[in-house]
């Protein structure tokens, strides 16, 4: 390995250890959810290993428990992890342009909110072996916790499982939260959000949708009529973007 | 009939892979269109935030411990919590309140 490539590698390890870590205690809610969804250790943490994406698996191993169809499947993991087709495209505009396939595909592996995060926050264009440090934790993190959380989910006491199982839920308020506060046209959407979604909860007749299709109808329109009527300014999308001299 | 967990996974695994690839391989060139970049831009607040409510309210033994770890975990992002601060801080709320509630 390279001198410059092996020193990109360690700063990645350095850097992903906090997210790591973080990801061993959410990927253990995680690894509940699963088991509650019907799924054993070993399946639960191949979904993590394949997937690595917190509101993909969570959504997937809802879909699973209600055994609804694979199309279903296939339209949910959609629009869970449709943040990763932007944030791919901010990624295309961090990387070398002549970067080659490979690293391309490997990088694109474990892409997540976090490691997009303090990549796009690396000066200069993005070295692969920085990627790769980083996701040589994080990778082994979320897979442990997950795997963890199916086996010890069953053996733990009741109310420690019940507090766990609000984790995965406390990172998802903490994604929302600080862009919500920054900007009010957000909270207001986010508002508006919690509402419409507790009615379709709550109005019997929407009793016959899955949660999943919920989830989808729900997005799809609000972020759509969203879009319509407030369309955000050019510094709110990526602002990482700016960081591409 | 139930489908195959496996085909699941895999259904899983493939769609998050492609929609993490297709942009960085193939799409070199930015987004041009308001409205997409609009719509990308709110469909992850808005998925996660109907995939927590009001679901976290049946996720615990209470409603009201549900409805604490929901307040509190909003608190501690509103003042700049960490994502792993936060998910602790909502955990720590439900076993204290669901100590007192029973």
């Amino acid at each position: 390995m390279k001198r410059e490539n092996r020193q990109a590698y360690k700063k990645g390890i350095k850097n992903g250890i906090p997210i790591a870590l973080g990801y061993f205690a959410v990927a253990f809610t995680l690894g509940i959810a699963a088991a509650n969804a019907g799924l054993t250790a070993f399946q639960a943490t191949l979904a993590s290993i394949t997937n690595n994406a917190s509101a993909g698996e969570y959504a997937g191993f809802a879909v699973i428990a209600e055994n609804s169809g694979y199309l279903t499947m296939m339209v949910m993991q959609i629009v869970a992890n449709a943040r990763y087709l932007l944030m791919s495209f901010a990624m295309s505009q961090k990387i070398p342009q002549d970067m080659k396939l490979h690293h391309r595909l490997l990088v694109a592996f474990d892409l997540t909110d976090e490691i997009f995060g303090i990549s796009i926050a690396e000066p200069g264009k993005l070295n692969p072996y920085f990627s790769y440090g980083a996701f040589s934790v994080a990778i082994p993190g979320w897979a442990l916790g997950t795997c963890l959380g199916v086996i010890m989910g069953n053996v733990l006491p009741a109310n420690i499982v019940s507090a766990l199982s609000v984790g995965l839920f406390g990172m998802f308020i903490a994604i929302v939260v600080p862009p919500a506060k920054q900007n009010k046209v957000l909270l207001g959407i986010v508002l508006f959000s919690m509402a419409a979604s507790f009615a379709f909860y709550k109005i019997p007749v929407f009793d016959a949708i899955s949660s999943g299709t919920k989830t989808i109808i729900l997005t799809v329109v609000i972020a759509l009529l969203a879009a319509i009527f407030f369309p955000i300014k050019e510094d709110e999308s990526v602002k990482e973007d700016e960081s591409n001299e | 009939m139930s489908n195959n967990v496996y085909i699941y996974i895999g259904i899983m695994a493939l769609v998050t892979y492609l929609m993490r690839v297709l942009p960085m391989t193939i799409f070199r060139k930015e987004i041009k269109s308001k409205t997409i970049r609009s719509f990308l831009y709110y469909v992850p607040y808005v998925t996660l935030t109907v995939m927590t409510f009001p679901a976290i309210l049946e996720a615990t033994g209470s409603v009201w411990s549900g409805l604490a770890a929901l307040v509190i975990g909003v608190l501690i992002a509103w003042k700049g919590g960490s994502l792993l601060i936060v998910s602790v801080a909502s955990c720590a709320v439900v076993f204290l309140l669901e100590l007192f509630l029973k």
